[in-house]
């Protein structure tokens, strides 16, 4: 008796990926730019978050969802920059996912946020699979860790935007080999922007500032081409 | 370890598929899933079996079949599998990989009838 087979073509992604191309375009109306930042545990995310929400805090409206699988602490420090930030407890999951960020949206006017971060659960594998809406992924990537971290995790590396060479300031002690670092990510990701940061001193974070900038005044001059 | 979750997702989605077809009696799940999809075959081969306990599904099989990673070339104008997962570039002239073409899907293909 031969075989009874039923094509079908269902990408099992597809509720994530609905949900986030929903998220993606309420971004897009609200004209709110939205950044995802996945890196390893203790990889400096979520000071270089601080800084980031304190430098652009002066003239932008900013937000922040942190996910953690436990504890307040990442909000609470984040909370020093601006109060709008809201701790995602995953339980036990080690990622987040598109309806974990709707849900945490219901409470938030997204038209009244220039930009949302995104800080992921310190993870290099999971959240690689999973859209959260976001217009830019960062991985971050710290010093310390070693230049071949994108080699071993190519999978995150390639679906990310924009890679954030973390505690720069400890690269010597360390003996971080940057030249190696580069030429690492822009194996698994050809033509990455890298930015070189220290979060510590400040160092690098002007660059990252200006990009943003550019970033949101590109989409939103985009959004009103598209409507106008 | 997130295969449980996309064990889950890809259980509902095969329920979603046999509701639409009146209700199949299912043997086997056959999935395309890319070596660029950041799942990984082993672990969600074990999550399948634990994910379909007490469901319509208990006892079927998961088939999986690896889908490479292949990039467009610019320079070639060809479709091409790069060396490696971390060295995305032509495997003939060089030029890195600035497009994907096929490799980080997860996709359920067919569904095999008892």
């Amino acid at each position: 008796m031969s075989t009874r087979m039923v094509e079908v073509r269902a990408r099992v992604m597809k509720q994530n990926d609905l949900l986030a191309r929903g998220l993606r375009e309420r971004f897009r109306q609200a004209g709110t730019c939205v950044v995802g930042l996945v890196s390893s545990p203790g990889s400096g995310k979520t000071a270089f978050l601080e800084k980031l929400l304190a430098g652009l805090a002066h003239d932008c409206r900013v937000a922040a969802l942190v996910g953690d699988l436990a504890t307040e602490n990442d909000a609470a420090r984040l909370r020093r920059s601006t109060p709008n930030v809201q701790q995602i407890n995953t339980g036990t999951v080690c990622h987040l996912d598109a309806q974990m960020v709707e849900k945490a949206l219901e409470s938030w006017q997204l038209d009244r946020i220039d930009f949302l971060f995104i800080e992921n659960v310190g993870n290099l594998v999971c959240p690689s699979s999973y859209d959260l809406g976001e217009e830019l992924r960062f991985v971050l990537l710290s010093a310390t860790e070693g230049e071949d971290k994108p080699l071993k995790y190519p999978t995150i590396f390639n679906s990310s935007d924009v890679a954030i060479l973390t505690k720069m300031d400890l690269a010597e002690a360390a003996e971080f080999d940057l030249a190696a670092a580069r030429r690492n990510i822009e194996s698994v990701r050809p033509g990455m922007k890298v930015f070189e940061v220290s979060s510590k001193t400040g160092m690098g974070m002007q660059a990252v500032f200006d990009m943003l900038h550019a970033q949101l005044s590109r989409s939103r001059h985009s959004q009103t081409a598209v409507i106008g | 370890m997130h295969e449980l979750s996309i064990a889950i997702s890809m259980i509902d989605q095969v329920l979603e598929e046999s509701a639409s077809r009146g209700g199949l009696d299912i043997e086997a799940v056959h999935l395309k899933l890319g070596i660029f999809s950041g799942v990984d075959k082993e672990a969600l081969l074990f999550a399948y079996g634990m994910a379909c306990e007490g469901s319509p599904l208990q006892g079927s099989r998961l088939v999986i079949e690896s889908i490479p990673l292949v990039i467009y070339c610019e320079a070639c104008q060809k479709e091409r599998i790069p060396p490696s997962v971390y060295e995305i570039s032509c495997p003939d002239c060089g030029t890195p990989g600035q497009k994907i073409v096929s490799g980080r899907e997860i996709e359920v293909a067919a569904l095999e009838l008892a």
